[in-house]
């Protein structure tokens, strides 16, 4: 009997674990990455030629549920029309029965790669606020996304903004028109109670606990928080630090009560406005608007300068 | 606030400004009463010109620099009607002028468009 090496191995096992995409429109190219539900394949969309990502079920031994839940995904997107979150091209079910859907490929990187760049504090100051835009979109229509995370965010190669992954959202109102959902939503098959769903550092303490029930739009509020953090590390002031703080209140009452309140006070943080999370004393309103009016400061100090230089010169 | 209002406002506090420094030149220190007043009206009407200026146009380098003419050209008048201090007279109005003309164009109520 001949042994077979680690490498064939492996090799045969991608081979068999890999998706077959030979009844659809779309040519394999190669993995892009893998989760706890299915794979993302970059893929050709042989009609269109052109890329596109194509997220496949992991296991072809799928029960219902994961099949609800990944075509609830597709719809769910699909149901979200924004430039923030990546549209969703189309769905359907491969030969071995896997489901799988294809949707924009996005070329850049994950947030937490942009994060390592060295990017001023502004731009990443707008970059989380075009997050909490589409956030605050999805939450407008009822979705709760409840896994916001640097790995879920993509910043395209035009600057472009994208929250990625919705395979734990949770539908808090039927919005999205769809039977499915619907279905879905009266045969109540939402994550229990008890079933702890997000990532560690990322997810407000009512998730933690466990409390799908308790979760709403300010459990997202939390995410951007922590996601806000990431992004600034040393480089938050003493301002930005405290809407980090109110987003991240233990108490959902205590946080943001959505999050395009949370995008007005970072857009206001950018205009240097005074900000909802921060009441400054009087100094620092003069610094915020020294800070604000630089030039023009500038200008009047010359002139000011320029004044006191003739008083001195002209004296006889 | 208005863009005329702002020139209003900063022309009258710069001239009134200018006019006081007055009181470091010994020669003219029993005429200050009148060199602030005239240098405060002075700095209004430059203001109203270069405030309205501003609400027609909206150019910051434009707009610097008809302030910066407006200033000047005030500025010469006045040392003209003095007899003397050019230096003293005319380089801070053209500054006030400068600084009126950027705080115009930066700040205040932009003039409402049509189809607004």
């Amino acid at each position: 009997m001949k042994w077979l090496s680690d490498d064939r191995l492996n090799h045969l096992r991608t081979i068999v674990s890999e998706p077959d995409f030979s009844a659809t429109k779309y040519k394999n190219v190669k993995e892009l990455g893998r989760g706890g539900m299915g794979a993302v394949y970059l893929a050709e969309d042989r009609e269109l030629s052109r890329l596109v990502a194509v997220k496949v079920l992991n296991t072809p031994d799928i029960t219902d549920d994961l099949r609800r839940r990944m075509i609830r995904e597709a719809q769910i997107i699909a149901g979200l029309e924004h430039p923030g979150i990546v549209p969703v091209h189309d769905v359907g079910t491969l030969p071995d029965g896997r489901i799988f859907y294809a949707m924009k490929y996005v070329r850049g990187s994950r947030l937490d790669e942009y994060a390592t760049q060295s990017v001023s504090v502004n731009d990443r100051l707008r970059k989380f606020q075009a997050v909490c835009d589409a956030v605050a979109f999805a939450h407008a229509h009822g979705v709760i996304h409840r896994d916001l995370k640097p790995q879920n965010i993509m910043i395209g190669s035009f600057g472009e903004v994208l929250v990625l992954d919705w395979g734990v959202a949770k539908v808090l109102k039927p919005q999205i028109d769809t039977d499915f959902v619907h279905g879905f939503i009266n045969e109540n098959h939402d994550t229990s109670h008890g079933t702890v769903i997000g990532t560690r550092d990322y997810m407000s303490p009512e998730q933690a606990r466990g409390e799908t029930d308790q979760i709403d739009e300010r459990a997202d509020v939390y995410s951007l928080g922590a996601v806000l953090r990431f992004l600034l590390t040393d480089k938050a002031t003493r301002t930005a630090k405290a809407i980090c703080s109110k987003a991240m209140a233990h108490a959902p009452e205590s946080r943001y009560a959505s999050a395009a309140e949370l995008s007005a006070d970072i857009g206001r943080l950018l205009d240097a406005e005074p900000v909802l999370a921060y009441r400054e004393n009087a100094f620092e309103k003069v610094g915020r608007w020294v800070g604000k009016n630089r030039f023009l400061v500038l200008l009047v100090l010359a002139y000011l300068l320029m004044r006191i230089f003739l008083i001195f010169t002209s004296r006889p | 606030m208005s863009k005329p209002l702002i020139g209003v406002i900063l022309g009258a506090v710069l001239g009134a400004i200018d006019g006081l420094t007055a009181w470091f030149t010994p020669a003219v220190r029993d005429q200050l009463a009148g060199i602030v007043f005239g240098s405060t009206i002075k700095g209004v009407i430059a203001g109203i010109a270069i405030g309205f200026f501003a609400k027609k146009f909206h150019s910051l380098p434009i707009g610097i620099l008809f302030g910066v003419i407006i200033g000047a050209f005030l500025a010469f008048l006045v040392a003209l009607l003095q007899g003397g201090y050019y230096l003293e007279i005319i380089l801070p109005g053209t500054i006030v002028g400068l600084i009126v003309g950027f705080a115009t164009q930066k700040y205040g109520t932009p003039a409402a468009t049509a189809n607004s």
